[in-house]
Parts: structure tokens; C-alpha cells; sequence
């Protein structure tokens, strides 16, 4: 391997060739700052645009400045990151984007998040000698995301997310000059785009040019009506992320105090959507075996493979990429909607509160299931079975505005019934979760043994793409396993050109599952948290004393009292649903 | 934004079906594909976007940054009688520019619409080669020089 040579900051540096500037003073740890670039190397993703030059730095013997991002070391180069001149112009670029920015820093969602705010704070940037026009562009709001496009640098991140690693095309620069902006096709809003609402675009925006729809004032008001009920659940993905909004370190679970803190908040009933999760897998794992079985016995009319549908980014993608296979993937509706459903309808029986009294709120990793809420398959004479859906980051806005000093919160557990649930689900918060927790619950069934083994190690990873053959007593089970849009495009394009070999695939739309949502705790490039948070799920699982699905009291109890069985006719009726032909949905206006 | 909304004929997208395989339906050739395609159609509709970006398998926003990208492209068909005026140097100095606000008045449209009946369409161009008329309007095929934002009313009238 070819090395190189090279000082900077008066240290000699030895890298690889093809290192950037950038990369090279990391290795010695001068953090040279940076706004457009975006690297998250464990995911595979970049984008160094080299436009914004908040990276400059001076080199010996060349008259310009250059942008560290984008500019490969060589030998014998003497860089220095914090000359005058490097620091003035750093300045001078940054002053420059500020002209053209609104001042509204104190209420904007991104404040306190905002790396253009906490550049200019780096920089010392006290005035902006610059007047210059300011754009003025119409917001955009759609069910989940809302895109405040006068905020816009030009950046370019939200671009190369959704369309290189989405492969979802719905954002692009478009215009010239002052009148550049990144917009979906024609200008159209976005709720008329082929937009996923994976939130993708919103985790990595540095600025507050996109963000999410805010329900939190929608929830303080509820919370306050003394003529609501109003019950919460949380996805498994949040309590391993909510943790990292309070200092604690990536990676910590804080289930415990999420429900003291969720109790706090004065919430009725604080309920688990992990208990949902379960019952997921009961629809989800009958239907997978009942397909399995027919297609076995050589009926032509099932189809394998058989597609996880817990995540709504990946359903809206598939309405509107692959309409013509969507009689593949599962009809089970996701947790967050079975969850609604039962709460609206055998909770609120339970308690004896009109399903319009009952105010059912979703905490999730997610802004799809924002939108998710929203489709009118899932409400009842108008009546949403879950009303709205609030983010981790949301909530971790509400529990500080609320004045809970979270970290010396008491562990609590979460209320029966609909607060029980095992390992299985926890799973569900990370790629290869939902499979894995089918896996333990189907094999039981099909072979009637009991597993020896719970862990699945072969289905668990974050690669982008896996697959793994899982022995069923002889029937040999392949399973193929996606995360990020553009991975599952890739599984999709198999299935269509018939050269499939799975029986089973799990699809989520964001990297990492949901623990990497666009509803989570910004991560600001480090993706090694990413990785924490994959760890801190399986942990969860491990210290459950129950880890199959099938084995939750409270859903064989729910499955007694008021569904009958799995794909029974109420069963069908309340927990699964029918996709939609969006194909020639969007329109141009 | 285009608030035109057309509907493509069977024949038409045959035929942008035809331009982008003349190019192997590759994406590094969305310029060029344009191009033609904007030769044959005069103007580039939503409607036509969508097709070349599904025929070159590439996402529709990407298209349309580019069409917007360039101010060669239109998406706005041009009038019957498609106005420009140059504003080349020597038109700029003796006036061009007070002469083009005349007409965007007159009209009540920008520079690269079309007014409402598809009357007229107004651009801007280089030097068309006439300094020695300067300023100088073409409407269509015939070229006017010496125009003085007060003949504007009057050239207008000779299309009514
Ligand atoms: S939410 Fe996802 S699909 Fe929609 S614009 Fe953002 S990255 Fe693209
Ligand atoms: S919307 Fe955000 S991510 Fe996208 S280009 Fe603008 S500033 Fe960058
Ligand atoms: S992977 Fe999870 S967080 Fe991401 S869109 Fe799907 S459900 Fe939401
Ligand atoms: S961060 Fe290097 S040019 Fe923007």
C-alpha cells in the first residue's frame, strides 16, 4: 500500500493514498469543521460536494485555499487548519450563507441542532456585514415532513439520501444561481411526490430546511382534557435511543425511565407498542406458514416470497414503485396500527371510553408513521385508531419541557394488558428484528419443538443486504433481510425478473431498521451510535425472561377473550389491511 | 411552475420513446435527449419529463433539475407569434431593456411565458447581428429596429 507524507498543523501524518485532507487531520485529532460534507462510514454513505468551503485550509506553496473535504493529501504538503487566513475566510463563508438566512433561530425546530447555528457560534460570528436578497419559498407540509426551503444551504445531503441510497428520486437541485433550491419535481409539494416519508432526508438536513410535523402541542392540549383518556406506546427502537437526548451515552436503555417520565407526562395509560409487536408476529408468522404449507403442497395461486409489512416508508415505496406485486408482502398492518386497532377497540371496551374519548398517542423512531396514522384505511368513521405519532426526538423535547429531570427518574414498568411483551419484539427496532422474532414463533409452530436456541445470530448484521437458510426440521428456510430503500430495490427487482430465492425477506426502509429512523436523536455523522443502538436492542432481548411471541400471556389471553385465532375473521378484519396502486398517483400541478 | 397540463398521445410518447433510444436510453445523456426532444416538441411539459426520466430510468426530479437548470430549456410552448428582443450590447445601451419592460406590460407576463391565449411568447436573445437598428424585436419571422418602448402598443397591433 502506498503511504504518504505530510504536516499539518506542525505534525508529520503518514496516510494511505487518497486520504483527504480532512481524513488525514482527523487521524491525528484536529477536527477540521465542515458543513456540507456528510460521511457515514460505516453505512457506505458520502457526500463531498466540496461547495460550501467552510473546510478550507491553507497550503504551503499554493496561493487558494482548499477545501480539506475534497482535496487528496500529497507528499511532502504542509497544511496548516488555523492560520488567519484560514479563519477569516472560513468566517467570510460562513457570514455569506448567513446573508442569505432567516434570523429566526430562537423558534426554529432545528435550534440547539443546527450545525450552521453552531458553526457561526464556533466562529465567533457576531455581526453579518453582508445584505443580500433572501429567498422567499412557500413552506411545504405534508402528513410528516415539513420542508422550510428559505433555511436551505444547498448542502445537497438530503439528496444524495434520497436518491443514491433510497433510490427514491423525490428531491433534487434544481434552478440556478440565487434561485438554487432542492425540491421535488415540478416544485410539487411533497405529499403529491413519491415521498416515503422515511425521514432520511430530515436526519441528515443541518439545517431547519426539513423537519418533522410537530404533534407536541396537539399532545399537551389532549393531555390536559380532563374528557380524554389518553394512552401511550412506545416502539422498541426509542428506548435505546432516547437515553443519548439526555447525555447518557450511545446505547443505554432506558425503558424504565421512559415510562416514569411518559407517567409523568400524564399519560393515562402507558402501554408498550412492543406488545403489538408480538401480535405481529402472531398474523404475521400464521400467515408466512400458511403460505409456506400451500405453496408447498404446489398451489400456484400463493406467492413466495412473502414480504415483512411493519414498515410504512417501505409501503408507501412499493404502492408507488411495484404496485404490480402487492399481493407479496404480508397483510398484517404494522404494530403501531395493531396496536391502535385493539386499543380502540378491546381497551376502550375494557375501560368502558367511547373510542372518541380515547386519545391513542405512538412514541416512535419514525416520521413515516406520522403519515402512517393518517391513511384512511386505519380510522373508523373518521377516527383514527392511532391519533397521532410523536418522535423520539419529540419526545425528548416534551420531557425537558415539562421540567422532568430525566436522569434521576425511578425504573417503571409499563401497564397491563397491552404493556407485556417479550424479547421477540424488542427485535423489532433493528434490520433483521422482525424476521428473527417470526423465525422463533414459526419454527415452534411448524415443527412443534421447542427451539434450543433462541438467537439467530445468522439473520443479524448491519450489512445493507443478507440472507441466511434457517433449517426448519429438514424444510430448509432461505431468508432474505434489507435495509435502506435502495438495498430493497435491489430485492424487489429479483422477485420481479422471477429470480428469487427467498421464501421470506424483511424489508425497512431506514439504515440501521428503525433504531437509525428519522425520528431519532440526531447523530450528527458519528454513525458508530447506530451500532450502539443495534447492540442495546439485543441486550433488551437477552434480559427478557420471555423471548418468542407466542409465548406473551396478555396476547394468548387477548387471542382468547376477543380475537379467536390468528387470520380468524375479527383478526383479519382488525390487524391487517390492503395496499394501494400509487403507480399513477402523483400529479403534476 | 408549469400550470400547463397536457396529455400525451400514444404517438408522441413513441416518439420520446424513439429520441431516447437513439441515445441507448443513457442517463449521462439527459442533455442531449432534451435537446432533441425539445426540438421536436417545441417545449418541454411535465407530461414529457416524466417519460424521458422513466425511458432513461432515472428519477423525474433529477430531470427537471436539469431542465430548470439550463435557460435553454422551456416548459412553456411558445406563442404563435414568439416575440424576442435582443438585449446584445449595443441593443442594452440604446434601450432594450426599458423596451422589454414595455412589453412585459402590454402582455402582463414574464420573460419565457406565454400569455393565456398562446398569442404571443416572450424571450431574450444575444446579438442577432442588427447593432445598426438597435434596438431591435423580432415577432416570428419579421425583425423591427429603432423600437422605443412607445412603439411597443403599436407593433402588437399589427397581430390583433
Ligand atoms: S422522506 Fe425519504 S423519500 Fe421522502 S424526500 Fe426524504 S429521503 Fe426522500
Ligand atoms: S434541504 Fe437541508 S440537506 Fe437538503 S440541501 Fe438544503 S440544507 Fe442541505
Ligand atoms: S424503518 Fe422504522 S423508522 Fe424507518 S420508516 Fe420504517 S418504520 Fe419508520
Ligand atoms: S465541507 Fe468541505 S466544502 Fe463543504
Amino acid at each position: 500500500m502506498e503511504t504518504i507524507k505530510l504536516t499539518i498543523d506542525k505534525k508529520l501524518v503518514e496516510v494511505e493514498k487518497g486520504t483527504t485532507i480532512l481524513q488525514a487531520a482527523k487521524k491525528i485529532g484536529i477536527n477540521i469543521p465542515t458543513l456540507c460534507y456528510m460521511n457515514l462510514g460505516d453505512m457506505n454513505i458520502e457526500n463531498k460536494p466540496g461547495g460550501c468551503r467552510v473546510c478550507v485550509v491553507e497550503l504551503e506553496g499554493r496561493r487558494n485555499l482548499a477545501p480539506a473535504c475534497a482535496t487528496d493529501c500529497a507528499e511532502g504538503m504542509v497544511i496548516h487548519t488555523h492560520s488567519i487566513r484560514v479563519l477569516n475566510a472560513r468566517k467570510t463563508v460562513v457570514q455569506l450563507i448567513l446573508s442569505d438566512h432567516p434570523f429566526d433561530c430562537l423558534i426554529c425546530a432545528k435550534s440547539g441542532n443546527c450545525e450552521l447555528q453552531s458553526l457561526a457560534h464556533k466562529l465567533g460570528i457576531r455581526e453579518i456585514p453582508y445584505q443580500g436578497e433572501q429567498s422567499t419559498y412557500r413552506k411545504d407540509t405534508s402528513p410528516a415532513i415539513i420542508r422550510d426551503v428559505d433555511k436551505c444551504i444547498m448542502c445537497r445531503r438530503c439528496e444524495v439520501m434520497c436518491n443514491e441510497v433510497q433510490t427514491v428520486g423525490v428531491l433534487s437541485a434544481i434552478n440556478r444561481g440565487f434561485h438554487a433550491v432542492v425540491a421535488p419535481a415540478f416544485e410539487m409539494n411533497l405529499d403529491h411526490s413519491v415521498c416515503t416519508y422515511c425521514g432520511q432526508c430530515v436526519n441528515v438536513c443541518p439545517t431547519g430546511a426539513l423537519t418533522e410535523v410537530d404533534h407536541t402541542n396537539q399532545l399537551i392540549n389532549d393531555l390536559a382534557d380532563p374528557e380524554k383518556t389518553v394512552i401511550v406506546q412506545t416502539a422498541p427502537a426509542v428506548r435505546a435511543a432516547l437515553g443519548e437526548e439526555f447525555g447518557l451515552e450511545a446505547g443505554t436503555l432506558v425503558t424504565g425511565k421512559m415510562a416514569s417520565a411518559l407517567r409523568e407526562l400524564g399519560f393515562d395509560y402507558v402501554f408498550d407498542t412492543d406488545f403489538a409487536a408480538d401480535l405481529t408476529i402472531m398474523e404475521e408468522g400464521t400467515e408466512l406458514l400458511d403460505r409456506l404449507s400451500k405453496h408447498l403442497a404446489g398451489d400456484k395461486e400463493v406467492k413466495l416470497p412473502i414480504l415483512t409489512s411493519c414498515c410504512p416508508a417501505w409501503v408507501k415505496f412499493f404502492e408507488h414503485n411495484y404496485p404490480e406485486m402487492k399481493d407479496i408482502p404480508s397483510t398484517a398492518r404494522s404494530p403501531q396500527q395493531m396496536f391502535g386497532s385493539i386499543a380502540k377497540t378491546y381497551f376502550a371496551d375494557k375501560i368502558g371510553v367511547d373510542r372518541k374519548k380515547l386519545i391513542v398517542v405512538s412514541i416512535m423512531p419514525c416520521v413515516a408513521k406520522k403519515y402512517e396514522c393518517s391513511r384512511d384505511e386505519f380510522k373508523v368513521d373518521g377516527n383514527p385508531d392511532v391519533d397521532y405519532s410523536i418522535s423520539t426526538r419529540e419526545l425528548a423535547g416534551l420531557i425537558k419541557r415539562a421540567n422532568i429531570d430525566f436522569l434521576s427518574l425511578p425504573d417503571e414498568d409499563f401497564d397491563h394488558p397491552m404493556g407485556e411483551s417479550t424479547g421477540a419484539a424488542v427485535i423489532f427496532g433493528t434490520t433483521g428484528g422482525v424476521i428473527e422474532a417470526a423465525v422463533r414463533t414459526a419454527y415452534e409452530v411448524y415443527t412443534g419443538k421447542t427451539l434450543k436456541k433462541v438467537d439467530f445470530e445468522e439473520l443479524r448484521g448491519l450489512e445493507g443486504l443478507r440472507s441466511a437458510t434457517i433449517d426448519f426440521d429438514g424444510l430448509k428456510l432461505n431468508i432474505g433481510i434489507a435495509h435502506g430503500l435502495g438495498n430493497a430495490r435491489k430485492l424487489l427487482d429479483e422477485i420481479k425478473a422471477g429470480k428469487s430465492m427467498y421464501h421470506a425477506i424483511e424489508i425497512m426502509a431506514c439504515p440501521g431498521g428503525c433504531i437509525g429512523g428519522g425520528g431519532q436523536p440526531y447523530i450528527h455523522g458519528d454513525s458508530s451510535i447506530i451500532k450502539a443502538r443495534h447492540k442495546a436492542i439485543y441486550a433488551e432481548d437477552e434480559g427478557k425472561t420471555l423471548r418468542k411471541s407466542h409465548e406473551n400471556p396478555d396476547i394468548i389471553k387477548l387471542y382468547e377473550e376477543f380475537l379467536g385465532k390468528p387470520l380468524g375473521e375479527k383478526a383479519h378484519h382488525l390487524l391487517h389491511t390492503h395496499y394501494f396502486d400509487r403507480k399513477k398517483e402523483i400529479f403534476i400541478d | 411552475m408549469s400550470s400547463i397540463k397536457i396529455k400525451l398521445k400514444e404517438k408522441d410518447i413513441a416518439q420520446i420513446d424513439e429520441i431516447c433510444k437513439s441515445f441507448n436510453n443513457e442517463p449521462g445523456e439527459l442533455i442531449n435527449v432534451l435537446h432533441k426532444v425539445q426540438t421536436t416538441f417545441g417545449y418541454l411539459p411535465a407530461e414529457v419529463q416524466d417519460v424521458v426520466a422513466n425511458k432513461l430510468n432515472m428519477s423525474v426530479a433529477k430531470v427537471y433539475g436539469v431542465v430548470t437548470f439550463y435557460s435553454f430549456f422551456t416548459m412553456i410552448p411558445k406563442g404563435r407569434f414568439p416575440i424576442s428582443i435582443c438585449t446584445g450590447t449595443a441593443c442594452y445601451v440604446r434601450g432594450a431593456e426599458k423596451v422589454l419592460d414595455e412589453f412585459k406590460k402590454q402582455l402582463s407576463i414574464k420573460v419565457g411565458e406565454s400569455t393565456p391565449d398562446g398569442k404571443f411568447s416572450l424571450n431574450c436573445l444575444r446579438c442577432v447581428g442588427a447593432c445598426g437598428l438597435a434596438p431591435v424585436v423580432q415577432v416570428g419571422e419579421k425583425t423591427y429596429g429603432r423600437v422605443s418602448p412607445d412603439l411597443v402598443k403599436d407593433i402588437l397591433k399589427n397581430y390583433e
